[in-house]
């Protein structure tokens, strides 16, 4: 095959630390993968898909009042105007109609908030495949809407009882699925985590919106912005914004969610305070306790209530290219509530991560920066509602 | 061999002792005129005083070697049997330590081969943590998400230890693939039953038959078989074809369904009896 080999590797990160059960299908998706990236006719049929069903390229919009507010130029990446409301759908589309070339019938997901749960859901619909989604039972209790959005939209959402009943669980339980079920079934990954050549994978399917915010900043500023950043749970939004930017003089900002503080050991912060060790099969940085058990992680925004993050992270954090900082669950409430009121725009409490870092963080200096809105916030608003009535006391 | 040759394995073994303490167990047994039994326990579960008596029991009930569950919050491999029994072990407060206890008890009789997860490994250190299953007197290591290509350094350690890395092969390992674990694995090659975690099956796949005598054939240690074994009659039927058994899910839920330490040991001495006899003439 001629096509260039899809990395397993970031540094010293990433590898495939699974069972050997799912040696195989990773080999062929990885083959798959490799060739479908580098052919037009698949790159023809997914450009066409994210036109016209998602609804690419998205705008990237001068947020005046913002701008106004902090004391420099901020552009958003609206992601929150995909189809389905965030960006998972860019991922969701292409691993669905790369499984579908590949002669897959049933799909497997894991979601958290239910976010890349129905966007699986939906490419499941639109590509004519069984999906079944894994989410854990608190989750369900949480995210009720897009648990209705799921089985509207065909998928069978299977709750996961163990651990926290959260996110991590629901990734293992998929992994187990897909261990039982390889022959006939693709494990459609929500972010650029697991065993290689999933990181790498996402990462493709999501750098569009990098490639987009790229050429819209040359096209709008005649110039590349000063810094990018984006918010980082598994990592997904934030590779793909930053990917496009790699080689450029460009500051690359990833924030996560510190929870209720770095100190208090309640926070999703995997970069900022965790350790190198083994998730999801690849080694990245994780949060686990001495004994090399994994961590609960806790952040107000369930995209971010992962402990584990993408392995190229790991690595861009390593080399200095990028930078990672936190802001907590009040910080990010707080950003969620005010750009809603300076820019007619309600973020999910994810983006609202970023955005709460930009609000802190305006140096006065020249150029303009590029905040990936990764998500709307519709989703969120019970749940910050409240938050934000107990913060208003 | 003629006897399963126990060293005095409580105190550190030998280097490269661990290897030779498994194949002794798996020639014992072939002596016998039977295939090995190879029974699963977690560790401290669902304490480290219930480890150890589970243990105790497992060798005095006929078992060649013992596999020892490790507990870990994040079991990619295991079914929801072993997940809770390693949930509930954690919650009790279990650590490396305490689920070793299971192994000092009965390393001086019959190789304990230890089940655990990288992160563990990698979080203790590699060096440290062999070290520490060596002075327990394990014989050896199960790493489940450790495939061929991962974890050179891990590897390393557990042999300056003396420590046998026994590999995994599944129904999806591609032939060459298959063929080069083989050619290099210590111990003895386990061989995964079935596409899928651990936990019990009403049936076993027709192709095992197959994949085992391939194995067996490629590798100049023995070959047992594991995942989804958990009546007397399937033991039988795998004890046809390949050098072990091993029965996991089956005696962890027994010892869970079990309303105290007492029954558990009842439950699962009479468990392997039964499966001493079915492996009888095999």
């Amino acid at each position: 095959m001629s096509a260039p080999a899809v990395e397993e590797r970031f540094g010293r990160y990433g590898g495939r630390f699974v069972p050997e059960t799912l040696i195989s299908a990773l080999d062929d998706l990885s083959a798959a993968w490799a060739a479908a990236r580098s052919d037009t006719v698949f790159q023809d049929e997914l450009s066409a898909l994210l036109r016209d069903f998602v609804g690419r390229p998205t705008p990237l919009y001068p947020a005046e009042r913002l701008s106004e507010r902090i004391g420099r130029r901020v552009y958003l990446k609206r992601e929150d105007l995909c189809h389905t409301g965030a960006h998972k759908i860019n991922n969701a589309v292409g691993q669905t109609l790369l499984a579908k070339q590949m002669g897959k019938t049933r799909i497997i997901a894991e979601t958290g908030a239910g976010q890349h749960g129905v966007a699986t859901a939906t490419a499941c619909a639109l590509m004519g495949l069984d999906c079944v989604v894994y989410m854990g039972s608190e989750d369900i209790r949480r995210q009720a809407p897009n648990v209705a959005r799921m089985n509207l939209l065909g998928a069978k959402v299977e709750p996961v009882e163990a651990g926290a009943r959260t996110l991590k669980e629901a990734v293992s339980a998929a992994i187990r699925d897909w261990v039982a079920n390889v022959a006939d079934s693709h494990y459609v990954i929500g972010s650029a985590v697991g065993p290689a050549p999933y990181p790498a994978m996402v990462r493709d399917l999501q750098r569009v919106i990098g490639d987009e915010a790229r050429s819209q900043s040359l096209e709008a500023e005649g110039a590349l912005p000063k810094r990018v950043i984006a918010c980082v749970g598994g990592g997904s939004n934030s590779i793909g914004t930053f990917y496009a930017f790699l080689d450029d003089p460009v500051e690359l900002v990833g924030v996560e969610a510190a929870g209720e503080g770095l100190e208090s050991g309640r926070h999703g912060a995997s970069l900022s305070a965790g350790s190198t060790g083994i998730l999801h099969g690849a080694l990245s940085s994780v949060l686990a306790d001495d004994q090399g058990q994994i961590l609960e992680a806790h952040s107000v925004s369930a995209g971010l209530d992962y402990p584990g993050v993408g392995p190229e992270h790991a690595h861009l954090r390593d080399t200095g290219r990028a930078t990672y900082v936190s802001v907590t669950d009040t910080q990010a409430l707080l950003a969620f509530r005010e750009v809603a009121r300076l820019e007619g725009i309600i973020p999910a409490l994810e983006s609202s991560h970023a955005i709460a870092w930009l609000l802190e963080n305006a140096p006065e200096s020249a150029g303009f920066d590029v905040l990936c809105l990764s998500g709307r916030g519709d989703k969120d608003l019970d749940e910050a509602t409240a938050k934000l009535a107990e913060l208003d006391g | 061999m003629a006897e399963a040759a126990p060293t005095t394995a409580s105190s550190a073994p030998s280097p490269a002792a661990g290897a030779d303490r498994i194949a002794a167990a798996f020639a014992a047994a072939r002596h016998d005129g039977r295939a090995a039994l190879m029974p699963y326990m977690m560790g401290a579960f669902p304490d480290a005083g219930s480890g150890r008596r589970i243990a105790r029991v497992y060798s005095d009930a006929g078992a060649d070697l013992v596999e020892l569950g490790i507990p870990f919050s994040d079991p990619l491999a295991d079914g929801p049997v072993i997940h809770a029994a390693a949930t509930a072990a954690l919650q009790a407060g279990a650590t490396l330590e305490s689920a070793l206890e299971a192994c000092r008890e009965i390393a001086s009789e019959i190789p304990v081969v230890a089940m655990c997860y990288s992160n563990m490994i990698l979080s203790t250190g590699e060096d440290e943590f062999a070290s520490r299953l060596a002075e327990a007197g394990a014989a050896g290591a199960i790493i489940p998400d450790l495939p061929l290509g991962e974890g050179a350094e891990i590897k390393e350690a557990m042999a300056v230890h003396g420590l046998a890395v026994v590999p995994l092969i599944a129904p999806t390992t591609s032939p060459e693939r298959r063929r080069e674990i083989c050619a290099g694995a210590e111990g003895f090659v386990y061989l995964v039953s079935t596409t899928g975690v651990t936990g019990e099956r009403a049936e076993l796949p027709p192709e095992l038959e197959d994949l085992a005598a391939s194995a067996r054939e490629e590798s100049g240690v023995p070959v047992a078989v594991g995942f989804g074994i958990s009546t007397p009659a399937q033991i039988a039927s795998i004890a046809a074809i390949a050098d072990g058994v091993i029965v996991g899910s089956r005696l962890v839920r027994a010892v869970q369904d079990a309303g105290d330490l007492e029954s558990a040991a009842v439950a699962v001495s009479e468990f392997l009896a039964a499966a001493r006899e079915a492996l009888e003439g095999s």
